[in-house]
């Protein structure tokens, strides 16, 4: 092996390592190395500083970086489980799944499947805090992803039984157990208009936090998280439209599309045209309906 | 010499970093600004906001780019995704150089998003320059390396950092972007004197120089950009451009970011130094000594 690669990944493994509690370099790793020994071999010390402080630098730096990024992707997430256990979760799933992106922008790609695996992170609100940490993900990937050109008014008209109609890249479809879109409507309206310098302000928006999250009741949703002048927004869908958009995503025809929407619908067949017509009307005013 | 053929032949001024908070300002005001960095990976996206912004911002300003994660010094291979969009990202931009960070970052794959120092070895000299190389040949536009701060020293390094510097940017026939707030952080933590360093640098590959502000610590200073420049970096700064010329120099503010006027005004203190060293500033400086000597 190369020196070069060797002294990155050492250094890596120490920089990577959960810091203890009191936010600090861990004398004895969890692999049962000794930092200090491991900082000494290959970090000078200087006459301020030993190894062992020099390469903490970098441990402390590496967690609080993500641990910014992390929290602001996820507050609703943090609402839900309160502080302690965000951070136990935000430390368990870094550790697990380091980042593989080049931008901190992905640091959550892997979280629906990581607290689907480790539902002890969460608990007793195991299915709120999940729904919540999808919503938060299709959040970020509605803001930044790619919007393709609309079809234009013909082709819209041209659209038959066995057309494979594509939809927006940034268009997300969610099925929830929890209304979570409210909840998170609503702590992104209260932080945005509290005194974040107030320890009291705080302590009451963290009470309130507590009260909603205890409050809310499981409600079956449909959203389609989307983009409109380059905002993001959260539509709720009927079961139909969301059984329909999410055939298209896959690729089926129309025709195909609609039997799946409308399979066990309590919709009556009268009413069902101009049930579509409203949702694609609606959906072709949004631009969900792309070349 | 400021216009060279690393940074594309171009003879900018002072620029601030383009930063989320002065968007509005911007867009609104319009402020005469010389020209914008921008961090590359923010706009290495698909889509929404952030490149609607961008473009608004290209249609009136000048920009260039400068990464923070390419980590040419990584023993891993370039990350081609990551290549990819940068490219992608030159063509819109225009950007007459690209920067990025002579350190590393990311090993196995696995990503830190910090910019971690080098060990100064011929190896790393190598590699280096060979990642230097491809990103240039790749994306076909002039690359700068920048100086970074640190906070630890290898004992396998074989040389100085800015011996190191120097052989990486020769090896690889590449640009320097020169933060000299980096080589007075890293001077304090290593105790050596930074002008040492400011002396050494081939001044010839110099496309670019970086200022900001840093935070003293009781035993180490830390690089946090969230300060006004400190007097001990603008004299960095007036021996650096006394011996590049007038280079384009970009004022770094990215965390408890004042308004936008406040940076600006930041920045611009840099143009007392460098009309000092323009050719008619230095003609002039040299007037009354012809004048004496004719007496």
């Amino acid at each position: 092996m190369s020196q070069l690669l060797d002294i990155q990944r050492r250094m890596a493994a120490a920089v990577m390592h959960p810091l203890t509690k009191a936010e600090t370099m861990p004398r004895r790793r969890s692999d049962g190395k000794l930092n200090n020994a491991e900082a000494e071999s290959f970090i000078k010390p200087n006459d301020r500083l030993t190894s062992f402080e020099r390469l903490e630098i970098y441990n402390r730096q590496y967690w609080f970086r993500l641990y910014d990024s992390f929290e602001d992707d996820f507050p609703g997430l943090l609402a839900i489980v309160g502080r302690a256990k965000f951070d136990a979760l935000m430390r368990a799933y870094l550790t697990e799944r380091p980042s593989e992106s080049f931008t901190l922008r992905n640091l959550g790609s892997h979280l629906e499947a990581w607290l689907g695996a480790h539902p002890e992170m969460t608990a007793p609100h195991t299915v709120l805090a999940l729904d919540m940490a999808r919503l938060e993900w299709a959040h970020i990937e509605a803001f930044d992803s790619a919007a393709d050109p609309l079809l234009n008014e013909d082709e819209l008209i041209a659209i038959n039984e066995n057309s494979q109609l594509r939809l927006q890249p940034y268009l997300r479809l969610l099925s929830l157990q929890y209304p979570v879109d409210d909840l998170l409507i609503d702590l992104r309206n209260e932080d945005g208009s509290s005194d974040s310098s107030s320890n009291n302000a705080s302590i009451a928006r963290r009470r309130k936090h507590v009260r909603r999250v205890a409050a809310v009741a499981p409600e079956q949703i449909w959203l389609a998280v989307h983009r409109h002048q380059n905002s993001v927004y959260y539509k709720r869908l009927q079961r139909e439209e969301y059984r329909l958009l999410e055939s298209l995503l896959n690729g089926r025809p129309l025709g195909e599309a609609l039997d799946y929407a409308f399979t066990g619908s309590e919709i009556p067949e009268e009413e069902r045209s101009s049930f579509l017509q409203q949702a694609f009307s609606t959906w072709a005013v949004l631009g969900w309906f792309t070349k | 010499m400021p216009a060279n053929r690393f940074n594309g032949f171009t003879e900018y001024g002072v620029g601030i970093g383009l930063r989320v908070p002065h968007y509005q300002h911007i867009l609104s005001r319009k402020p005469v600004v010389d020209w914008f960095e921008i961090i590359s990976e923010n706009y290495m996206i698909d889509g929404g906001r952030p490149l609607e912004i961008l473009d608004r911002i290209l249609e009136q300003y000048r920009v260039v780019q400068h990464g923070v994660s390419m980590y040419f010094g990584s023993a891993d291979p370039l990350n081609r995704e990551h290549l990819k969009r940068l490219k992608q990202l030159v063509r819109r931009t225009k950007t007459p150089w690209l920067s990025d960070h002579l350190c590393w970052g990311s090993v196995d794959g696995r990503y830190t998003h910090d910019l971690l120092p080098m060990p100064y070895t011929w190896e790393a000299v190598k590699v280096t320059a060979e990642k230097i190389r491809q990103v240039q040949d790749f994306t076909e536009v002039p690359v700068v390396v920048e100086n970074v701060s640190s906070y630890a020293e290898f004992h396998v390094s074989e040389m100085t950092e800015w011996e190191f510097l120097t052989e990486v940017v020769e090896a690889a026939d590449c640009g320097i972007l020169l933060d000299v707030n980096n080589i007075y952080v890293s001077s304090q933590n290593h105790s050596f004197d930074p002008f040492t360093y400011v002396n050494h640098v081939p001044a010839e590959r110099v496309a670019q120089i970086h200022i900001a502000g840093h935070s003293k610590f009781e035993k180490y200073i830390l690089d946090t950009h969230d300060h006004p420049v400190l007097p001990a970096v603008w004299k960095l700064y007036a021996r650096a451009i006394e011996r590049c010329g007038p280079t384009a120099t970009l004022l770094e503010w990215d965390d408890r970011i004042p308004s936008f006027d406040e940076v600006h005004d930041e920045a611009l203190k840099a143009n007392e130094f460098l009309q000092a060293v323009t050719p008619k500033a230095k003609a002039d400086a040299a007037q009354p000594e012809l004048q004496g000597a004719a007496r």
